[in-house]
Order: C-alpha cells, then sequence, then structure tokens
C-alpha cells in the first residue's frame, strides 16, 4: 500500500471519528474505496482506532461484502437461492462467467470484475437476481447477462444498467431502481393510507405507560418470526434505570425468500420511523438506529431524505410534536452481509463494530444491549404495526387475525405461483388460501418462514398463518411438482453452514455432518437408519445451539422428514427390507495404494 | 453478601450465591456437568455446548446460565448424556485429531472427556481438513489441526495477559484463531510465560522442547477420569451439612 493510501485509510477513519464502535463502518467505506481491506490497511485502521490488529481482521473476516483481496470495480453478486435456482439461475452465471471469461468467485486480471455468489438478496420474487455493486438487477435472462457485462465493460458504471425503473417509491429520484413492489395483496394496516405525524402525536398525548397499554391491549407480537409480545419487551427495557436507551429497528431481513421489509421501507418508511419514535417514547429512548443490510444500501439516500424531512416537520429531533423533554433522533447502520445478524444480540454486536456473532441471553437486550444499555430492537413490520396501533387504535387492530396472533401478516410469496410478491392477510388464513391468491395451487410443498420455518406438503396447506401453528417471518416458497426437494432441502442446509458464526459446536460442527448425512442418501447410498441419524443429530443440534440460527438451522431437513418423508423412503429403501450400505473394497482401497505407487488390484 | 438459595440439581439440593451459574454452584456442591471451553480463571463462553443440561426443562449451557432459586436442573440424564456425546463425536470429526502421537494425550481434556463418555470412535464421518500450523515463534507451537475453538487462549490473552494475541476470524465452518498480526505468531507479543499458555484442553497451544517430559502413564487423566476430582471434593460435602 502506498503511503498515499494509508493517508486515505486513517482520513477514512478519522471521518468516523476514530472510535471502535464505528469499525463496521471505516471497513465498509475502505472496502468501497479500494475494493478490499489489505493487510496493511488492517494495520492502519487498528492503530488508528487503538484497538488489537486481531479485533479489526476478525471484523473484516466475518463479512460476506468485506475482503482482504481486492475485488475488481464492479461486482456482480449473483443471488443463488432456491427462488433464483428455480427461475435459471444456472444458465444466468453460466452467461456471466462466459462474458467475463473468468470462474464465479473469480476476478478479472485487469481488475475490473469480479463475480460471486450471494444468498438471498431480497428480490425473489424477480429472480434470478443480481447486485453490481450497491445496484439492484431484477429479472435477469442470460442474454440480459450478456448485455450487461458489455454495458459495463463499456461505460464501467453500474447506475448506467438502470432501464425501466419499478413502480411505487422504486421510481422515486432518491432511488431510480428497477426493483418492483409487486404488492398483490395490500391489506387494512400496513399499507392503509397514511398521515404523517398522526401517530406520533396520538402518543405523546399519553404517558408512556399508556402507549405500552395500548400495544399490549392490541396484543401486538414481533413480525420477525419469534412472536414475542411487543409491550412486554418495552415494559422490560422501560423499567430499568439507566442514563442511555435505545431503539433499534432489525430491517437486516435476510431470511431466505423474505422481501417484505424491502417493501415496507420503500413505501411505508415513516410508518418505521413513527414506529422507533413511538417506542422511544414508551420508553425513554433518545437514540434510535435502523440496522439496514448491506444488500438494501440504494434505499439509503431514500431514507436518509425521509429522516430529514421528519427533522425539518419536528418529529425528530428535540421536543418531538411539541412535547418538551422528548428528544430522539435517528441514524442508518448499514450491515455488511451476514445474515446471523438478524439475531437481535448478533445485531447489536455488528453495530458494535464487531463480528455479528451472537451473544448468551441472560442479560437480555431489554437490560444491557446496545453498549450495555437498555435496549429495545424492533422489526421492520412490528414497528409499522404499533404506528398502526396508535393512529387507529388497538381496537382496530385486532379487528382482523385470531386471539393469539392479532393482526396481519405481511408474506413474501416466491418460487412456483403465479402471481409472487407481497401479500398482507390477516393471521389465521390457511396456506391453502395463500395459495389460491398466489396463483400456487398445485403447489407439492411450501417452505413456509423460509428455511428456519418448515418445508411442508400437501397434508398441510389447511393449517393456518399464525404464531400457534404455521408461524412465519413471512417468507413463503412455492415448489411445484417437478421440484426435487431434497436439492432444495439441501440448498437450505448448505445456506445455514455458510452463514453460521461458528461460535458453537452444535451448529458448526454439526450441520456439515448433517449434510453429509443427506448428501449420503440423495446420492442412494443411505439406508434408513441414516435418517434416524438425521433425526437425532437434527434434535440435538436444534436443543444445544447458542442462537437462534442453530436452534433452526436443522429445520428443512427435519421438517420435510416429518412432512415429506416419502421423498427420503424412496432413496433409501424399505427399512423392513434390511438392506444394508453397499461397501466396495477395491474401490476403497484406489487411495491407499496410489500412495506407494501401486496399480489398483482386486482383492 | 446476598441471601444464598437452593436449588435442585438431578434432585439434589445445591447451595448458590445470586449471580452463580449453573455449573459454578454445581462446581462448589462437588457436581460436576461435563464441559470443555469452560475454565476457572475466565469469562464463560458458552461455546462447546457440552455443559448443557435442562433448567426448568429448557436446554442451556450451565456455563453461562445463572442459577435460580428453587429452579429444578437435569444434568446427567441419558438424554443429555447423548446429546454430549455427540457434541464431543463431532469435534472429533471436525478437526484432525490423532492421540496416539500428540503430546498432550493424557493431559488432554477432548480425549478424557471422550474416554469417561463411553466413545469408542465418532460415528460422523471425518472432514480431514489440514489446518495450519504455526511454529514461528521460537518458544511457542501453533496445531489448528488440534484446536477446538473453545476461545480459552482468547479470553486468556485478552483478560488476563492484557495482550489479545488471539482472536478468531472466519465464520461458519471456517472459523479459526488468528493471531494479531499479518501472518506469523512470531510476530506478536505472545510470551512462552502467558497466561494464555497454560489453558489449552487440547494439543493446540504448546511449548517447544517440552514434549513428553512427563511420561505417559503419569499424566493428569491416566489413573482417574476427568471430573472424578470435583466429584471427590463433593464427598465431603454433606459431612459439611451435618455440622
Amino acid at each position: 500500500m502506498t503511503s498515499q493510501n494509508e493517508s486515505r485509510v486513517r482520513d477514512i477513519c478519522r471521518e468516523h471519528g476514530s472510535v471502535p464502535v464505528r469499525l463496521l463502518d471505516i471497513a465498509r467505506a475502505v472496502q468501497s474505496e479500494f475494493r478490499g481491506i489489505s493487510q496493511q490497511s488492517i494495520d492502519t485502521i487498528a492503530d488508528e482506532i487503538r484497538v488489537p490488529r486481531v479485533t479489526v481482521e476478525a471484523c473484516v473476516s466475518f463479512y460476506s461484502f468485506l475482503s482482504v483481496e481486492r475485488k475488481g470495480d464492479i461486482t456482480i453478486r449473483l443471488c443463488d437461492d432456491v427462488p433464483d435456482r428455480l427461475a435459471g439461475y444456472a444458465t444466468v452465471r453460466d452467461a456471466f462467467v462466459e462474458a467475463l471469461g473468468i470462474p464465479l468467485g473469480g476476478t478479472t486480471p485487469d481488475g475490473r470484475f469480479t463475480l460471486e455468489r450471494t444468498a438471498c438478496i431480497g428480490l425473489s420474487d424477480q429472480a434470478p437476481a443480481a447486485l453490481v455493486n450497491e445496484v439492484p438487477v431484477p429479472d435477469l435472462s442470460s442474454d440480459r447477462a450478456r448485455e450487461i457485462v458489455a454495458a459495463l465493460k463499456r461505460h464501467g458504471d453500474p447506475r448506467q444498467l438502470v432501464r425501466k425503473l419499478g413502480d411505487g417509491n422504486n421510481a422515486h429520484s432518491r432511488i431510480q431502481s428497477m426493483v418492483h413492489n409487486n404488492l398483490q395483496y395490500p391489506g387494512e394496516i400496513l399499507f392503509s393510507p397514511y398521515h404523517r405525524g398522526e401517530a406520533i402525536r396520538k402518543a405523546v398525548a399519553m404517558s408512556p405507560a399508556e402507549v405500552i397499554r395500548a400495544v399490549k391491549t392490541a396484543r401486538l407480537r414481533g413480525r420477525g418470526g419469534a412472536g414475542f409480545p411487543t409491550g412486554m419487551k418495552w415494559e422490560f427495557a422501560r423499567e430499568v434505570e439507566a442514563d442511555r436507551k435505545f431503539v433499534i429497528c432489525n430491517a437486516d431481513e435476510g431470511e431466505p425468500g423474505t422481501f417484505k421489509d424491502r417493501v415496507l421501507l420503500t413505501e411505508r418508511p415513516e410508518r418505521v420511523f413513527a414506529g422507533m419514535t413511538i417506542a422511544a417514547y414508551a420508553l425513554g429512548a433518545s437514540e434510535g438506529v435502523l440496522y439496514l443490510r448491506g444488500e438494501y444500501a440504494y434505499l439509503l439516500p431514500f431514507l436518509e431524505q425521509r429522516l430529514e424531512r421528519r427533522r425539518d416537520e419536528g418529529l425528530l429531533g428535540e421536543s418531538i410534536a411539541g412535547k418538551q423533554g422528548f428528544d430522539f433522533d435517528i441514524r442508518i447502520q448499514m450491515g455488511a452481509g451476514a445474515y446471523v445478524c438478524g439475531e437481535e444480540t448478533a445485531l447489536i454486536n455488528s453495530l458494535e463494530g464487531n463480528r455479528g456473532d451472537p451473544r448468551d441471553r441472560p442479560p437480555f437486550p431489554a437490560s444491557k444491549g446496545f453498549q450495555a444499555s437498555p435496549t429495545v430492537v424492533n422489526n421492520v413490520e412490528t414497528l409499522c404495526c404499533v404506528t398502526r396501533i396508535l393512529e387507529a387504535g388497538p381496537a382496530t387492530f385486532c379487528e382482523f387475525g385470531t386471539p393469539q396472533s392479532a393482526g396481519t401478516k405481511l408474506l413474501s410469496v416466491s418460487g412456483d405461483c403465479r402471481l409472487p410478491g407481497i401479500y398482507e392477510v390477516p393471521f389465521g388464513i390457511s396456506l391453502r388460501e395463500v395459495l389460491e391468491l398466489a396463483g400456487g395451487e398445485m403447489a407439492a410443498a411450501v417452505q413456509v418462514g423460509g428455511p428456519s420455518g418448515k418445508l411442508v406438503g400437501p397434508a398441510d396447506f389447511d393449517r393456518r398463518i399464525c404464531f400457534d401453528d404455521l408461524a412465519t417471518g413471512g417468507a413463503i416458497v412455492v415448489f411445484g411438482p417437478e421440484r426435487d426437494l431434497l436439492s432444495i432441502v439441501a440448498a437450505y442446509t448448505e445456506f445455514f453452514i455458510e452463514e453460521g458464526c461458528g461460535h458453537c459446536t452444535p451448529c458448526r460442527a454439526g450441520m456439515p455432518a448433517m449434510l453429509d448425512l443427506l448428501a449420503r442418501v440423495r446420492d442412494g447410498r443411505g439406508e434408513p437408519v441414516d435418517l434416524d441419524r438425521l433425526r437425532e443429530l437434527g434434535d440435538t443440534i436444534r436443543r444445544t445451539s447458542r442462537c437462534g440460527l442453530g436452534q433452526t438451522a436443522p429445520n428443512p431437513i427435519l421438517s420435510s422428514l416429518e412432512g415429506l418423508a416419502p421423498e427420503y423412503e424412496s432413496r433409501t429403501g424399505d427399512a423392513a427390507a434390511g438392506l444394508t450400505r453397499r461397501f466396495d473394497l477395491d474401490a476403497a482401497l484406489v487411495p491407499a495404494q496410489a500412495v506407494p505407487g501401486r496399480a489398483p488390484s482386486h482383492l | 453478601m446476598s441471601e444464598s438459595f437452593t436449588f435442585y440439581i438431578d434432585g439434589v439440593p445445591v447451595e448458590a450465591q445470586p449471580g452463580m451459574t449453573i455449573l459454578e454452584a454445581a462446581q462448589g456442591a462437588g457436581i460436576w456437568i461435563p464441559r470443555l471451553c469452560w475454565h476457572e480463571d475466565l469469562e464463560p463462553f458458552g461455546g462447546c455446548r457440552v455443559c448443557t443440561v435442562k433448567a426448568n426443562g429448557r436446554p442451556c449451557s450451565a456455563c453461562t446460565q445463572p442459577a435460580e432459586p428453587d429452579s429444578v436442573v437435569e444434568n446427567d440424564t441419558p438424554q443429555l448424556r447423548e446429546w454430549r456425546r455427540a457434541l464431543v463425536e463431532l469435534l472429533f470429526a471436525e478437526g484432525n485429531h490423532f492421540c496416539m502421537i500428540c503430546e498432550k494425550s493424557g493431559n488432554c481434556e477432548l480425549q478424557a472427556l471422550a474416554y469417561r463418555l463411553g466413545i469408542a470412535a465418532p460415528r460422523f464421518e471425518h472432514h480431514w481438513k489440514p489446518r495450519e500450523v504455526d511454529a514461528s515463534h521460537p518458544d511457542v507451537l501453533i496445531d489448528r489441526n488440534r484446536c477446538i475453538l473453545c476461545a480459552r487462549c482468547v479470553r486468556a490473552s485478552r483478560d488476563l495477559d492484557g495482550k489479545t494475541v488471539f482472536g478468531f476470524t472466519g465464520r461458519g465452518p471456517d472459523r479459526r484463531v488468528a493471531v494479531s498480526s499479518a501472518a506469523r505468531l512470531a510476530d506478536t507479543d505472545l510470551e512462552v510465560t502467558d497466561a494464555a499458555m497454560d489453558v489449552c484442553p487440547v494439543g493446540a497451544l504448546v511449548r517447544k522442547r517440552e514434549g513428553f517430559s512427563v511420561p505417559i502413564g503419569s499424566r493428569r487423566f491416566d489413573d482417574a477420569p476427568i471430573g472424578s476430582d470435583i466429584e471427590a471434593s463433593g464427598a465431603a460435602e454433606p459431612a459439611r451439612q451435618e455440622e
């Protein structure tokens, strides 16, 4: 690294106050400017923000969007999530590989292009899709891939790839993106008309305790998937005595097949920010952070503008909505490509500039979270619900849904259906009804709640979407009868292996062992007893893992073993037949015979 | 001192102080909960999960979970023994462990735990992924083939030595112990006298030129299984209570 670069890296650190808590921002900025964070840059950053060198390397090596090696000026990240594979990912990939003349994972010798694969980027309903630097490019085909490479070789500017703008705010001057909302079924709560400031004015007319009571009366439960009662979470944080408290919006939507938060952030960002502000009022917080996944960086200028407008209108800043003493502001923290950061304690670690390894609980964030202060982390959709509850009242909110699951749920539907996109449905709707709405009646299986949820077959289609039955963070991926379900299960299992943090044994070492066993079954080498082994090991991983990722990582295999057992049994033979695995002694000896240079011999 | 309280491990009443973890309280009562990443001088890490118990029916790591008054903890049950066996087998399958030629054999907590849990051979496929060895330091060797990612060296160097020589890089199965220099252990300020040198449960972080200075047969776990020292300390416990 030249000394010029070193001084620039130091400047970047200083622009972020040279404090360890901004390490992720610093690393993102260095990556973006130099296309990589060299060993020398790691030294420089460590020196400048005064942390041990290994702390910087630990962070850089954790996030998919950061790298030590220099990436191309233009990095094309092809999404290889399951919906993309169903929609022709392989031919698009091959077209990129051919047009660029580099393999997947490679960088062109002139340093202009890098081609990579990436996990779900939140565009499952317009797959196959890719990110070209920060520009989302949906609806890819092999022709389009060749066209993109030719254009980029010509002008080198990913933003010039944007042709026809998407619908709604995707066409806004601050977004200018080809992404579509595909809002197929807007409901009465999240997508109802909105008047800026209404909810906040109603909130500040009440006492904080009354606001929490309203949220409790509405029986609001967290929309990220776990379903924890929001009012209770707030109350815990409210009751803790502390100088500083934080409200964090979890916009790290990473569950494969989920893209609902992208649409809320595009079309209803005001409801998200209002929800955060109401939460801040309820628990007495003065600082808020929206943690936005790195894949949604293209929304940042728009969201910043909306925050600025709220400040101008007195809806953020000091004495919000005229309420003396109610001061609160929001900043946006960008993620850098790590699914596990959607777990709230991992998100907090990431916010502090660390690796996104989850923390031990207890202590829970409500008592000891961001910078050891009481912290509430709520999902984007949950916060939109809060705003609506304040606008329309708990009773209106509870007109939808079931007693245990009040309100509506936003579903991201993709895969083998005619109308992929966003559906706001009342809780309690059956999966079959959802499939009918989306034109996916022919489904042979549906992944409900993404890979951390359940893969269910037709026998379960009359089950209901709600917390007590088929709980979901919102992803619904539909698979037609022609799909090889076990290859889908394998893809989801690989996803968890790649995205686990590696802290605990069961997830780190157990999931690869699950994949080994699954591969045996898929190859036709499996015995019936392998299915029992999968169940036992899966149960061990589920029960002994440290965080929600590990506790749900075996779900694709375990839920399909439960609901779609014939898929497995047809490949392992009939247990009653007492089949045993074949063992080819001659083949097994080949590697050992090769060591001393012997020709394969037969025993 | 705050009021002590009682909770139950496999039906045995155990005294605890507020703030104690289940593992610490058990230890004081002479009850051994199998563990690997826990070390008495270090902050709990909750990584190996071998100390998984059920507290009021919910699985949790005993090294991180606070003991609670009147709670009912299961420790030595067939299900928990089975989970622990699986976890230890996974560690063997994940790394490259050759006890017969390892300097740590007989002093190794992983090996001793495998014996105590009755593991003859892991049921999972070995991955045999080659891992880096770093012999650059004049007095210390890192053999990552034997590393179980327990973070003891990481924590000891950071919290006891105040150096942070070690840290974790990568994620998932690619997680590894890295050293705080661009390439080699020799370029860090690790000294052979550091507390970090005394905590490795396996043979991943060893002193050079000391190999087999204690003969096989005279090593820590050669005569008594792992955990028996803790259990032996508990034999005196009921007597004290009777006074």
